[in-house]
């Protein structure tokens, strides 16, 4: 049994499908890449596969032992309303939220997993601000160690790379390969191929073509060799 | 001074402190989330569902009120989030609806069936709060004693949960969060809170008490538990200051509380300002 099986799933709003016909599995310790244009359905995807958002048809199944708690995700877009008022290391905490359980009040462990977190993504010295008066750099990571907190098994990632700058990306990829490594399952939707193809193990292409198998696989089949050329040729 | 020294002697005074104080406090603790989710709308159309079943109350000549607007008003606000779940714009004209059908209905009510040679004060009392947080018999303080005290207790038990369910829902529900059932939550105990303060200042005015000290803390913190803090602080300061004014300068006890309430949000904006 694998962690996440998708069999013959079709997505879309209001009762139309973007994306129909979607299999794929996911097993503990898989490094999946989501690639597609713009517009082609991976955060929607994405959305479904977290049951944010009720599928068309098809069936999503966890599997494993994994269950929904132990689920850690960094949306693509956070609609924060303008004024919130919440300091960095309270969002971070509330990463912790699904640990609680029947429990009130978080432990010290969770408040310790909170600022280790924190340390990672570097953000530590403004764990005293105000989200909303952080760079938009900032607040992705700010809600990446969110996510962090609350991965335990398996981290989503819409854009995760998106407005870092290239050192913070670097460390990035590096940090979610290492956690993969400790047998955090991964899940990242991305446009940056040349990253997808050097760490992920296995790859879903969505568009007018689908395609899902392993990263060796995709790079032998057209699809995978056109969109790599692509980029590069608009990388330079 | 001294004349407030004799009044506090009396005790329906001194239950009116105490209770003004208990309600302004519950009343704010919830502020953030109310301004800051669309409940503030479900909020304002709460009140006026309370107005409507007082009058169903006043009619049907009971002697306590509570039983009535009390379950209407929480089985109103479990509705309502039903209906916004939906679609956004659904679920607003619903509220609109509810809250403009009741406080009609309410007000008919009054008209045929009243009793009373002053339907107007009658009504008007019932809107903007008359003298009767000073009339409050011994059974309706401790009422109001045990529900805002249960209020501040659940709110105080439930408060991380709160905050990330008001800061961020749909990452709530990824992680496997029943934010359903922290939703019907919140607006339980917002119908609640809106059912006590209608003792305090009027179904009318509640907004004003709910979200004034909310918005005057947000103008000088910026982390969620600073600013719950400062606007229970406040909330419970407007409420203190207003009462006594209005026991010492004969004027409704209400509208002076949520005119302190302004008054401190004009301080705070200033000091806001200053600071940036
Ligand atoms: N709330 C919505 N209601 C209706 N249609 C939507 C909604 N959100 C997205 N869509 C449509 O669904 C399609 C897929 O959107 P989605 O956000 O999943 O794309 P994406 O692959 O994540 O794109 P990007 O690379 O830009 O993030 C788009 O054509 C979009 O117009
Ligand atoms: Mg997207």
């Amino acid at each position: 049994m694998a962690y996440l099986c998708v069999k013959d799933l079709s997505l879309g709003y209001d009762g139309k499908a973007i994306l129909s016909n979607l299999d794929f599995t996911v097993n503990e310790g898989d490094y999946l890449c989501i690639v597609g244009e713009n517009g082609s359905g991976k955060t929607t995807l994405m959305k479904t596969l977290l049951h944010l958002q009720q599928p068309i048809s098809g069936t999503i199944t966890f599997g494993d032992g994994l269950s929904s708690n132990e689920i850690g995700y960094l949306p693509q877009q956070t609609l924060v309303q303008r004024d919130f008022p919440a300091s960095v290391a309270e969002i971070v905490l509330s990463g912790c939220q699904a640990r609680l359980k029947n429990r009130f009040f978080y432990s010290r462990e969770e408040k310790k997993l909170a600022e280790e977190n924190m340390e990672r993504m570097r953000i530590s010295d403004l764990s005293d601000k105000c989200y909303r008066e952080l760079s938009g750099g900032q607040q992705q990571r700010v809600l990446l160690a969110r996510a962090l907190c609350a991965a335990r098994k398996i981290l989503l990632l819409d854009e995760p790379v998106t407005g870092l700058d290239p050192r913070v990306s670097a460390e990035l990829y590096g940090l979610i390969n290492d956690l993969n490594r400790q047998g955090i399952t991964i899940i990242m939707i991305s446009h940056d191929i040349s990253a997808a193809v050097r760490y992920a193990s296995h790859i879903l292409h969505i568009g007018s073509k689908i395609y899902f198998g392993t990263k060796e696989d995709y790079l032998k089949t057209s699809l995978g060799q056109y969109f790599l050329q692509a980029q590069e040729v608009s990388n330079g | 001074m001294d004349k407030l020294f004799v009044y506090l002697q009396y005790p329906f005074v001194r239950y009116a402190l105490i209770v003004g104080v208990l309600i302004a406090l519950c009343s704010s603790l919830l502020g953030v989330t109310l301004v800051l989710k669309r409940f503030s709308f479900i909020g304002d159309g709460l009140s006026h569902v309370a107005f409507g079943a007082m009058a169903v109350a006043g009619v049907l000549n009971l002697s306590n009120e509570m039983i009535v607007v009390l379950p209407v008003t929480v089985i109103c606000a479990i509705l309502l989030l039903r209906t916004g779940n939906d679609t956004k714009i659904k679920g607003d004209a619903a509220i609109a609806m509810i809250s403009v059908g009741a406080l009609a209905f309410g007000y008919l009510l009054m008209n045929i069936f009243s009793t009373s040679a002053n339907v107007s004060g009658d009504v008007c009392s019932t809107l903007f709060g008359s003298t009767s947080i000073l009339t409050l018999s011994r059974w309706e303080v401790w009422l109001c004693v045990v529900l805002s005290l249960a209020v501040a207790a659940i709110f105080i038990l439930f408060y991380n949960r709160i905050f990330a369910v008001t800061f961020d829902e749909n990452f709530s529900r990824a992680a496997g969060v029943n934010a359903d059932r922290y939703n019907l939550l919140i607006a339980v105990i917002t119908a609640v809170i809106i059912v006590l303060a209608m003792n305090l200042v009027g179904s009318l005015l509640i907004s004003a008490l709910v979200i004034f000290p909310a918005l005057s803390a947000m103008r000088i913190y910026g982390s969620f538990r600073s600013v719950t803090i400062c606007s229970a602080i406040l909330s419970v300061v407007s409420a203190l200051g207003g009462i006594l004014v209005s026991i010492a300068f004969g004027t409704p006890v209400g509208s002076t509380i949520v005119a302190a309430d302004a008054l401190v949000f004009g301080i705070c904006w200033l000091i806001g300002s200053l600071k940036k």
